[in-house]
């Protein structure tokens, strides 16, 4: 196999450097099964290893090596060299700030999930708790999320507003709490108000890009945004929420939910 | 030079499952908590932990109980396992599931609603409670929640080269930020060490890029005593196909639903070598009969064996391995659910590490404890499917809770600039531009290529020695190494501090090979392939200037009711 290479073009970018960036270019020899990770890490090993790339478990378990590979989002361990052109180009993850070359700054993700309320199961539960799998399954489909935040690469919305709309790997997190058997909060209406929900326009660009293949949009967001609907703009709601809210001269009129 | 400097109480280095728990124990006693993590936060190994966590609830199999757990972890693991961790594990694996369970975890369900649990090899019952074959990701996502919701500081991406001590007393670490570069001392009360195992420096290993053995090794310097250094465990089912993802774990689970095991000739030999238990029989006795077969000529054409699931069904694969059917579909282009995998033994666990106290997790070191894969004791010469995950919990959770106690009773001491600068020196070396510098990538590949060689699954005394000659010609050559770049998320000096680990614990594992003339569980020599009674001890390292020195330590003796429940142990 290895009288066939590749030439692949990888972003560098480093800390003080100014400007748009640049990409270098490496040929790096074909090996059967190689992913866009294996042709990387052969560059870092053997032709230059100031070249900055996150990687981890090289199984598709982790979601450390999401990256752009000829522009499209993807896990590049998970992204065999065979299925591409003789040219592959990989770039970072546009929508985080650049670290350097392949490396993003991934915090902002775990400051949001922080913010968004944690599970909190009914009081006075006896032990063992008896659930079924028809209910259980609904969340553990979110839960297979390996946070790659490929989903939020994806996302105009995200690259449009920034923080403004928390995203869809928040959106599944939350909707994985709603939809536990046993939990007892809605996020619903604060993924809306605080987290712009509202701002997605269910494109599903962020359900394509999974390489956990999770229902992102169909399963999550939309579920979300019915349910918000049904508390914020429920009219019969609506009425008697102001109603209230008159009477006790609140300007915000909601149900209080956490 | 500016450096971070920040305090604790209890600091965690590693923020696996056990680590997290620690950090979430440790928060629960009042403490102030640092927790340091290598990769990114919820990517550390325990994500890659598929087949589930065994306790004996009892749900599918109303005969188990602690008892049978206790009995099968000491008899697989060969009679050198601590009789009181594996007491303390067997015993309070339920309550860990069942709290993982409060904390926010959907197991999968049986038809009235309980846990789920599946078979593995070395139960007697089926034990496993799990989620599909994404155990680990679960807890791992259920205990980051929990630590993102309190006030413990967490630094990923930061890597710690070293203990800081005063006296004799550990008293924190000093590392860096991969992302920014910048140098930072952690000064704590008590520092808990939970980075996990070593599988990295083999070769063929399930392993994740951080496996590389860090706080062994930094325990190890800063003086803990190690033991079973010896016992590396081979699972009998890695990938070998193509070359690119050799060595990648397929989950004991597939066994554990009923696949079945063939070698070249279609003959399902596991009826040869273990007529009971068959493929799911310990984890030594599986993955040695394969290595066999292979040696026989009896390997498929890539140099493994069959594993077969296929005559399942479509649903009863997806619904149970789903991870499998998407593994092996997405990096080898096969269907198991129509065809059979091809699979071989893969380095996976390491039962050796700190020598750790059974109530405290308390190291031989002084405010120093270690805790899960790091740490030694419960696995004894082999490792029980499950046992892994129900250990992070439980002795994550103990050296959380006494690491807090000894902080409680204490001052608390400042590392010192002088410590911080020195300790950056050494580091930042390894940047200094020298044109003959060597890589720390050829050097690794030696390692691995001498632990892979010399190592595997069948040793002997002439192959270890000739390892050990590699392993101290590696270590002569360390001075050279460096690498080019600056010290922002630079890979390759990450490298380099692997490379010192990894060769300090390679020549620690072949001593203590060398040292064990018999065969028990995971560790097997050719030169002496009978287990002898004489060597119901643990073999025990410690740094002496540099120099590893050996010991024996007999295993304990439990008391008169548990020893009845174990039995005697046999001798051929």
């Amino acid at each position: 196999m290895h009288d066939n290479a590749i030439k692949l073009r990888v972003f560098r970018k480093g800390p003080g450097d100014k400007g748009p960036g640049r990409y270098d270019e490496f040929k790096v020899p074909l090996e059967e099964g190689m992913s866009v990770l294996d042709a990387v890490n052969y560059a870092v090993e053997n032709l230059d290893s100031t070249i900055s790339v996150r990687w981890n478990c090289k199984a598709a378990h982790c979601g450390s090596c999401a990256a752009e590979v000829n522009n499209y989002p993807r896990l590049m361990c998970k992204t065999r060299i065979e299925d591409l052109g003789p040219v592959v180009t990989v770039h970072p993850m546009g929508a985080f700030p650049l670290v350097k070359d392949l490396v993003t700054d991934l915090s902002g993700n775990f400051e949001i999930d922080g913010k968004i309320k944690e599970f909190r199961p009914k009081e006075g539960l006896g032990e063992p708790w008896i659930m079924h799998d028809i209910d259980v399954g609904r969340a553990q489909e979110f839960r297979k999320c390996i946070e790659c935040f490929l989903c939020m690469d994806v996302c105009h919305v995200v690259r449009d507003h920034g923080t403004k709309y928390v995203g869809p790997r928040r959106v599944i997190k939350a909707a994985a709490l709603d939809m536990h058997p046993m939990d007892t909060i809605d996020r619903s209406v604060s993924l809306t108000k605080d987290g712009g929900l509202g701002l997605c326009n269910v494109t599903k660009c962020c359900q394509e890009v999974c390489p956990e293949h999770i229902s992102i949009t169909d399963n999550a967001i939309i579920p979300e945004k019915e349910r918000a609907a049904d508390k914020l703009y429920d009219p019969v709601l609506m009425l008697v929420d102001k109603l209230k809210a008159l009477g006790k001269g609140e300007e915000d009129g909601t149900k209080k939910n956490e | 030079m500016e450096y971070d400097s920040h305090e604790c109480d209890v600091l965690v280095i590693g923020a696996g499952g056990a680590g997290m728990r620690a950090a979430i124990a440790a928060l629960d006693k009042g403490c102030s908590v640092i927790m340091l993590s290598k990769s990114v936060l919820g990517k550390a190994h325990t994500v890659m932990a598929e087949g589930g966590i065994a306790a004996s609830v009892a749900n599918v199999d109303s005969g188990d109980d602690w008892k049978t757990h206790f009995r099968d972890t000491i008899v697989e693991g060969c009679y050198i396992g601590n009789w009181r961790m594996a007491e303390i594990l067997a015993k309070e694996a339920p309550g860990a599931v069942y709290e993982l369970e409060r904390f926010g975890a959907l197991f999968d369900r049986t038809t009235e609603g309980k846990i789920m649990q599946r078979a593995f090899g070395g139960h007697t019952f089926k034990r496993l409670c799990h989620v599909g074959d994404r155990t680990g990701l679960e807890i791992i996502r259920t205990l980051e929640d929990k630590i993102l919701h309190r006030n413990a500081k967490v630094f990923d991406e930061t890597v710690a080269t070293s203990l800081a001590k005063d006296g004799d007393r550990v008293v924190g670490a000093i590392g860096f930020h991969m992302r920014t570069g910048r140098f930072a001392a952690f000064s704590a009360k008590s520092t808990v060490i939970a980075t996990g195992g070593l599988g990295r420096i083999y070769k063929v290993t399930s392993n994740s890029w951080e496996g590389t053995g860090d706080g062994i090794a930094l325990a190890f310097k800063a003086g803990a005593e190690l033991s079973d250094m010896e016992m590396m465990q081979f699972h009998p089912t890695g990938m070998v196909w193509p070359p690119a993802v050799r060595g990648l774990l397929v989950t004991e689970g597939v066994r554990g639903e009923g696949g079945i095991l063939y070698n070249s000739k279609n003959e399902r030999f596991m009826l040869k070598y273990s007529p009971e238990k068959k493929e799911l029989d310990a984890r030594d006795i599986v993955a040695r009969s394969i290595y066999y077969e292979i040696q026989k000529g009896n390997g498929t054409e890539h140099g493994g064996v069959y594993l077969d699931i296929a005559y399942k069904g479509r649903e009863f694969i997806m619904k149970k391995l789903p991870g499998m059917y998407e593994q092996f579909k997405e990096f080898s282009g096969v269907d198991i659910t129509k065809d059979r995998m091809e699979v071989a033994p893969t380095t996976h666990y390491f039962m050796g590490g700190i020598r750790a106290d059974p109530e405290s997790c308390a190291t031989t070191v002084d405010g120093l404890y270690a805790a899960g894969e790091s740490a030694s004791g419960l696995h004894g010469a082999n490792r029980l499917g499950g046992n892994s995950l129900a250990d992070i919990l439980i002795f994550g959770r103990r050296a959380g809770e006494h690491a807090s106690e000894h902080a409680k009773g204490i001052a608390a001491h400042h590392i010192s600039r002088t410590d911080v600068e020195r300790e950056a020196g050494r580091i930042m070396r390894y940047l200094d531009g020298h044109p003959d510098a060597k890589s720390p990538y050829l050097l690794t590949d030696r390692l691995r290529e001498a632990m892979q060689r010399h190592m595997g699954i069948i040793r002997d005394g002439e192959g270890i020695r000739k390892g050990l000659g590699i392993i101290k010609g590696i270590k002569s050559e360390l001075i050279g190494v460096g690498v080019k770049g600056i010290m922002d998320f630079n890979q390759g000096l990450i490298e380099c501090i692997a490379l010192e680990h990894m060769t300090v614990l390679a020549e620690c594992m072949m001593a203590s090979a060398l040292e064990r003339e018999e065969s028990r569980g995971a560790h097997a020599r050719s030169d002496f392939p009978k287990k002898r009674q004489e060597w119901k001890v643990n073999i025990i390292c410690v740094n002496r200037g540099g120099k590893v020195s050996l010991s024996h330590s007999k295993v304990p003796e439990p008391p008169m009711e548990l020893a009845e429940i174990i039995g005697e142990e046999r001798y051929a």
